[in-house]
């Protein structure tokens, strides 16, 4: 199911909790999952949950609480915008109504090139930079005007 | 000790009491809904709020812990405030549609509601909705109702033991669900159900058809396992409608399994028999019951006349009542025969000579609690006996150490420790492996008469950990269970298990089949002096059988002997609820008598603990109670000592008072020489027989809504791959199996919690019967 430099690296993650609390190592390893993945297949997220003796439904709780997990296939690119209550007063709403506008895609849908997705994402942890955008769970963008917006999606097709 | 006011009331409370329990020992009711006792605090609804001295907001009483001089209102202005703000928001998107609701009338949104919430809502916007789940044929659900308290999701982690249910998404967005697709499989589903506090999870087989209102409750005791859970049964125009828990701490606390909550919808089965019916000339005929009875009663008379007392015998269902029971055996031995058998399932009697006192579970229930140690021989634990199961699952959690012996390691969803996985055949050298550790390992020698036995045997490395474990504890019981009771060298086992408990101080018992297997000894429904047990009886056929709440093919130790020796009888009497299509061919009467909700009854359960009840409805049909049948049929013979007004006259007779435990008759120890007769003769692979827990008496066989669940699927030929790859059979092909007695055909499944060299092929079903014996040598040919 998951290649063995996959599980090799999970099992680092076991390895840090005790031997009776492997799910301890859920998020590592969901993490990993999808990195080999592209995404997390209820089969993936399975044969992750058994890898840790733990019952499936605990780890699609994880899986689909975070939205750093993908448990749909998502483009090339996941745009994540912040919607919640300090980003909305701010601009964070108008953030991803243009986004939406610009790539003619609603929340959790992708672009027909499969280039981008767009999600909407739960706080940041960087309210006073709102509006706040994460690119691809790993770049955090701040203070997204329209212009910037632009100029990222620019980017991102190069 | 900590001091709390509560209410202005000061109450001293245990130390790590939260504030919800202080509430509770001073009688003030917190509104709640995530809060359950038997359950973990999770403390998500919030409905609990309450105001505490010092504390600048209000603070959940489920899980704020007591500190020592705290002071708490929980229904001040600031307290109600709280709850009344919580109500509206739990309110915000649940529907307000209570008359289409299953729940309505008892579901604690609803009621907490009337208190707690306005008469019209604030919120305009749009609510949300959740797709329903199919959780299989007993639960249903309606999960835009949730008001997402997981109980549902912490029952099934807790207390069934495996995370079935889970809640997935977030906040909004959060909804409670099984892993894609999947039913909700544990044997004590049903407890979801009483669990969620709204019409999210209701009874499947109940829905919509009565209103909690409409219906009586009343109380009974489940005819099922060994347990005896207390019923209440809902009643509306003299029909069952549903089952739910009577709670009793003692035995099955607040729960059911799903057997003794959803078996009474066999109560209504096509398959009653609702007239008394004859077999004359070869033709079938309903008849009243006068003339039934004298059919029967000259037909069992003409037998002792023509070839004595001796050739007439008594085959009865430990499910029946106490009451019939009693009358059973009094009216066999009034005709002068002692062919008494209700272990029917048994196929070692060697310990009878030396047995005194009932089987039973060497303990009472609650004290699995204290155990620390627990050595199970022979059992399908958590399938035949759930609850009991439950309980272990539980001291497992606080440190119970659980070892099993026996040709079966199907997960039982608590950790057990040491597992000498053997065949049954070699299931009593391996326990004697263990005795010689222990007796080792606590320096005690073993007693005379198995000392030879024991010395001659080999310690298995399991067997060594077993006795470690067990050397290492301060309170340990073995229990045997099913299979082990069933096993052909039952005794010699049993007497092991006795040693072992003698070399740890520990305590001994039988855990018991059927909810009266207490009870049936008790009352002597066992043959006396010079009787002839079940296997004897049938081994070598009587002119005349009574049969009690059993059917030939399914609730009898070797189907097909047992339909052999009925069909050459003279006369064979079935005295039960339903008409069976085999009874047609093999019977000569069928009477139907009630089941235990048509009749007054008792059942002593394995704790030794007497439990009376009456009828909740009127019997079907033409249907009488069990013991008037057999009082009536005891005046027709002409025997003394039938004449009763009322089920309780017969249990005080038989019981001699009316006890509230039949202590000073338990025991049922024995003392035999070990066997050394094989437990499995011949080429081929040793039999393990389970009895699924849907199939394991008259009354659940017929319950449609469990017949659809996974544990009532169509039995397998399980084996392990070794086994598997020996017999040249895979996974999913088609395999003959041949017995002595007979042949049939079976799906093979490689399953690996099957000793070596065995083959699990569950009993008590169509499509094994033909095989006979529940042990024994069978062989596997791939078709
Ligand atoms: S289904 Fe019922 S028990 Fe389960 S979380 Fe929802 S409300 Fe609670
Ligand atoms: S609310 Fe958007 S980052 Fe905190
Ligand atoms: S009962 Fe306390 S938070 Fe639910």
């Amino acid at each position: 199911m998951l290649s063995q430099e996959s599980l090799a690296r999970i099992d680092v993650e076991v390895a840090k909790y005790p031997p009776e609390q492997k799910q301890s190592a859920v998020m590592g390893a969901l993490r990993i999952a999808q990195e080999e993945k592209g995404w997390l297949a209820n089969e993936t997220i399975d044969f992750v949950a058994r890898y840790l003796d733990m019952a499936p439904i605990a780890a699609f709780e994880v899986a689909s609480f975070y939205n750093m997990y993908d448990i749909e296939p998502v483009g090339k690119h996941k745009i994540t915008v912040c919607t919640n209550l300090p980003c909305a007063l701010s601009g964070g709403v108008h953030a991803a109504e243009y986004i939406k506008q610009k790539l003619g895609i609603d929340f959790n849908e992708t672009t027909a090139d499969g280039k981008f997705t767009l999600k909407e994402g739960e706080c940041m942890g960087a309210c006073g930079d709102a509006p706040v955008l994460l690119v691809n769970n790993h770049r955090m963008c701040s203070w997204m005007t329209p212009e910037k917006i632009d100029q990222m999606l620019a980017d991102l097709d190069k | 000790m900590l001091e709390i006011e509560i209410d202005g009331k000061v109450i001293q409370v245990n130390d790590g009491s939260t504030v919800m329990d202080a509430a509770t020992q001073a009688g003030s009711y917190v509104p709640h809904f995530c809060y359950h006792k038997k359950l973990s605090i999770a403390a998500n609804c919030r409905m609990c709020l309450v105001q505490v001295e010092k504390a600048p907001k209000p603070l959940p009483a489920c899980a704020t812990p007591v500190t020592n001089g705290m002071k708490v209102w929980t229904h001040s202005e600031a307290a109600v405030k709280a709850q009344k703000g919580v109500m509206e928001f739990l309110l915000i998107n649940h529907p307000l549609d209570c008359p289409i609701c299953d729940q309505g009338g008892e579901c604690q949104l609803q009621d907490l509601a009337v208190g707690y919430g306005d008469s019209s809502s604030r919120y305009q916007e749009e609510k949300r909705v959740v797709l329903n789940k199919n959780l299989g044929s007993l639960v249903a659900t309606d999960m835009t109702r949730c008001i997402n308290c997981t109980r549902c999701v912490r029952f099934t982690q807790e207390i069934a033991g495996e995370m079935e249910l889970g809640q997935a998404f977030r906040g909004e967005h959060a909804e409670i669900m099984p892993f894609v697709e999947k039913t909700v499989d544990s044997e004590l589903s049903g407890n979801i159900i009483d669990l969620c506090p709204v019409g999210a999870l209701t009874s499947k087989p109940f829905r919509f058809s009565a209103r909690t209102w409409e219906m009586s409750r009343r109380k009974s005791v489940s005819p099922h396992d060994s347990l005896g859970s207390n019923l209440i049964v809902q009643v509306k125009h003299d029909t069952v409608k549903r089952v739910l828990p009577l709670e009793n701490e003692a035995i099955n606390e607040c729960w059911l399994s799903d057997k003794d909550r959803f078996a009474y919808e066999a109560l209504g089965s096509d398959e009653r028999l609702t007239k008394p019916m004859i077999r004359q000339g070869g033709e079938w005929q309903e008849v009243d019951w006068q003339t039934a009875l004298e059919f029967v009663a000259n037909g069992l008379k003409s037998t002792v006349r023509e070839q004595g007392a001796q050739s007439v015998g008594a085959l009865l269902s430990p499910h029946a009542t106490l009451e019939e029971l009693h009358l059973a055996q009094k009216l066999m031995r009034g005709l002068g025969s002692e062919n008494i058998d209700s272990r029917l399932r048994q196929a070692d009697f060697s310990g009878d000579a030396s047995r005194s006192g009932a089987p039973w579970l060497g303990m009472p229930i609650a004290e699995v609690a204290s155990l620390n140690r627990l050595l199970v021989v022979g059992s399908f634990l958590r399938k035949d006996h759930p609850l009991l199961a439950q309980r272990v699952r539980q001291a497992a959690k606080r440190g119970l150490r659980v070892s099993y012996v026996g040709p079966n390691a199907e997960d039982w969803l608590l950790p057990v420790r040491n597992r000498a996985l053997v065949a049954p055949g070699k299931m009593l050298a391996e326990l004697a492996g263990v005795v010689k550790a222990l007796s080792l390992a606590v320096s005690k020698p073993v007693s005379g008469a198995i000392a030879d036995y024991v010395a001659a045997v080999a310690i298995s490395p399991a067997a060594q950990a077993i006795a470690d474990d067990l050397a290492a504890g301060s309170s340990a019981a073995v229990w045997l269970g099913n299979l082990a009771a069933q096993h052909p060298q039952a005794a010699s086992l049993q007497q092991l298990a006795q040693e072992i408990a003698r070399l740890v101080d520990g305590r001994v018992g039988i855990i018991g089949e059927a909810a009266n297997s207490v009870g049936a000894h008790v009352v002597g429904a066992v043959p006396g002096a010079g009787g002839r047990n079940v296997a004897d009886m049938l081994d070598k056929p009587l002119a005349a059988y009574l049969v009690l709440g059993a059917e030939a093919e399914f609730d009898f130790a070797d189907a097909v002997k047992t339909r052999t020796a009925f069909e050459q009888a003279g006369l064979v009497v079935s005295l039960g609820a339903f008409r069976s299509v085999a009874a047609l061919d093999y019977a000569d009467a069928m009477l139907p008598i009630a089941p235990f909700t048509e009749t007054a009854g008792t059942f002593v359960n394995c704790e030794g603990r007497v439990q009376s009840f009456y009828g909740v409805v009127k019997p079907l049909g033409e249907t009488r109670p069990g013991w008037k049948v057999l009082r009536v049929l005891g005046n027709l013979l002409g025997l003394d000592g039938f004449d009763f007004a009322k089920a309780d006259e017969v249990c005080v007779e038989a019981l001699g008072g009316s006890p509230e435990f039949v202590s000073e008759r338990l025991g049922g120890l024995v003392d035999v020489p070990l066997s050394s007769q094989p437990a499995a003769e011949g080429k081929g692979f040793e039999r393990v027989a389970d009895i699924p827990l849907y199939f394991a008496d008259p009354l659940v066989r017929r319950a449609p809504s469990l017949q659809k669940t996974k544990d009532a699927a169509a039995p397998l030929a399980r084996m392990n791959a070794a086994t598997a790859a020996a017999s040249g059979v895979a996974d999913g092909q088609l395999v003959r199996l041949r017995s002595a007695a007979g042949v049939v055909s079976l799906t093979a499944r490689v399953d690996e919690a099957v000793a070596d060299g065995c083959v699990r092929v569950a009993g008590a079903h169509q499509s094994t019967a033909g095989l006979g014996p529940l042990s024994g040598v069978i062989s596997v040919e791939g078709l």
